[in-house]
């Protein structure tokens, strides 16, 4: 049906279609099943995010690392006595994004999206505009389809896992997916979510993977929380009617080329980037006397 | 090529923080629950590469013990494992050891005493995104990954084991899609294991125990 953005912007023309029913139909005819039981699926999917975001604002967490914790509530105070240099739509944003991370960190339940380690991006920012916009189940689920299709064609022609592409390969790839999502719901056509999609991933091309001591923890949360911000702002440029130069096609294969051309060290691996500074040794160390 | 669904881009729905880590590490143990068959008494965990150096920060240990009390990968009280395993009088113990060669770096052995006094030590490797690969069980190479309803036969190795096998899986309508035996070098003694299209149901480890060269059937639904 389509295996690159071109192909999905063709389909969607074609057929007069937005991203997320191509996705749906995609899903049905490869599949065998019906729309009804996808967007059943996809429903569940959306509601283990919100419990997510929820448990990160409620619960007290601590990470098995202890690494982080304690950030979104931190940030959501700031955001709640009105002094959030953000606005309150970047606010929330990143704050439950940064939590659904502390979430994950502390062995909650969360939906990889595309992975655990990039899984604060799309609920967090989804989250903190449907309590502006006051979308439904059914737009939210819709644009949880959307993000796929743009996740999908990634992972196909390039990927979004750290270990293959870095990091701009997960926490780019979910900001890029968050970006395309934001500008179906606000009503605007495939085209310009490509163009957001596209803007986001460059903003992190070359982005490596450094996890502090393995772990999942830092710097992984707080690229979630800019992560957010890169999908908001991206997304806003794309809605102004600014396109990518760059057609979002060619961006992720130039994505998956820096990717692979990534040395070993910069790949999960933690023995590169700030995992391998004297602190993040330090830590490291740390955490290795405990056990 | 394998077509990628909507749902592994937008899921899975899982446990943090890491699939290979903490899902990956569970099944493995969860395999090694049901070999055993009985409740674990005493269990020790041996933790190579990359799980002995990160395996309290990702949460492997809690993962393990979730999975040798049979807890499904997404169950919210993994992460209270510890206690739950002080609760039901489980013995553990965590070794970190040194990564031998050939050997995946998320690797783990485990050594279990279960309820009867019966012992079984299992070896296998969390490959990534969750899947698992089992290399050895009590001693002898195996290959299988739990993916698909498996049966896992442990004999004397002597002709027409095979042929009984297959031939009441057969008389039960169940279609086997990979077989294969596994003998220990020294000894007669072999394993053979059948991943099947169908889930099994139990009396058909009754049926085929009944040969005499077979000691023990496990399976894995
Ligand atoms: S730094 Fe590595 S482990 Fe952390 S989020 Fe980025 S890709 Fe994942």
């Amino acid at each position: 049906m389509f295996g690159n953005g071109q192909e999905l912007l063709a389909f969607c023309q074609k057929e007069n279609i937005s991203i997320s029913d191509a996705m749906i139909r995609r899903e049905c005819d490869l599949f065998e099943t019906t729309a009804d039981e996808v967007q059943q699926c996809m429903l569940r999917q959306w509601q283990v995010m919100e419990s997510s975001v929820e448990d990160a604002l409620s619960k007290n967490l601590t990470s098995m690392g202890g690494l982080i914790g304690g950030e979104a509530k931190k940030l959501m105070k700031r955001q709640k006595e009105g002094t959030s240099v953000c606005g309150d739509i970047t606010a929330k944003a990143v704050a439950y994004s940064m939590g659904v991370l502390e979430v994950n960190a502390s062995m909650g339940v969360i939906v990889a999206a595309p992975t655990a380690g990039s899984s604060g991006i799309l609920p967090g920012t989804l989250k903190a505009l449907q309590e502006k916009y006051h979308w439904n189940d059914s737009q939210m689920t819709d644009a949880l389809f959307c993000a796929s299709a743009i996740g999908l064609i990634i992972s196909e022609k390039a990927t979004v896992a750290g270990a293959e592409g870095g990091c701009q390969a997960e926490t780019g790839s979910a900001a890029a997916m968050t970006a395309a999502a934001i500008c179906e719901l606000m009503g605007a056509t495939p085209e310009i979510s490509l163009h957001a999609a596209a803007i986001c991933l460059k903003n992190v091309m070359g982005q490596v993977c450094d996890p502090i001591a393995g772990l999942v923890e830092a710097p992984c949360q707080k690229r979630n929380g800019i992560g957010a911000a890169n999908a908001l702002i991206s997304a806003e440029m794309a809605l102004a009617g600014i396109p990518s130069l760059i057609p979002f096609d060619e961006v992720v294969e130039a994505m998956g080329h820096v990717g692979r051309s990534l040395p070993e060290s910069l790949r999960e691996t933690a023995l590169g980037g700030v995992a391998a500074t004297p602190t993040g040794c330090a830590y490291k160390d740390k955490l290795r006397q405990k056990i | 090529m394998k077509r990628i669904s909507a749902f592994q881009v937008m899921g899975p729905v899982m446990i943090g923080p890491s699939s290979s880590h903490t899902a990956g590490a569970l099944r493995i143990a969860q395999i090694a629950a049901h070999i055993l068959k009985e409740p674990a008494d005493e269990v020790i965990f041996y933790l190579y590469g990359s799980f002995a150096e990160t395996y309290q920060g990702h949460g492997t240990d809690r993962a393990l013990l979730a999975g040798m009390m049979g807890y499904p990968t997404d169950h919210p009280d993994i992460r209270n494992a510890y206690d739950i395993a002080r609760e039901q009088q489980l013995k553990y113990q965590f070794i970190p050891a040194t990564l031998k060669e050939g050997m995946h770096p998320n690797t783990v052995s485990i050594e279990v005493v279960g309820s009867s006094g019966k012992k079984l030590s299992l070896t296998g490797a969390s490959i990534g995104g969750g899947e698992v690969i089992v290399n050895v069980i009590n001693g002898i190479d195996v290959a299988f990954t739990g993916e698909y309803p498996t049966l896992i036969v442990q004999q004397q190795d002597r002709p027409g084991v095979a042929a009984h096998i297959t031939s009441i899986l057969a008389s039960a309508g169940v279609n086997i899609g990979t077989i294969r035996m596994y003998r220990e070098s020294r000894s007669n003694r072999a394993f053979t294991i059948l991943e099947t299209d169908e889930k099994l149901s139990s009396d058909l480890v009754d049926r085929i125990l009944e040969n005499k060269n077979i000691y023990d059937v496990f399976m894995i639904n």
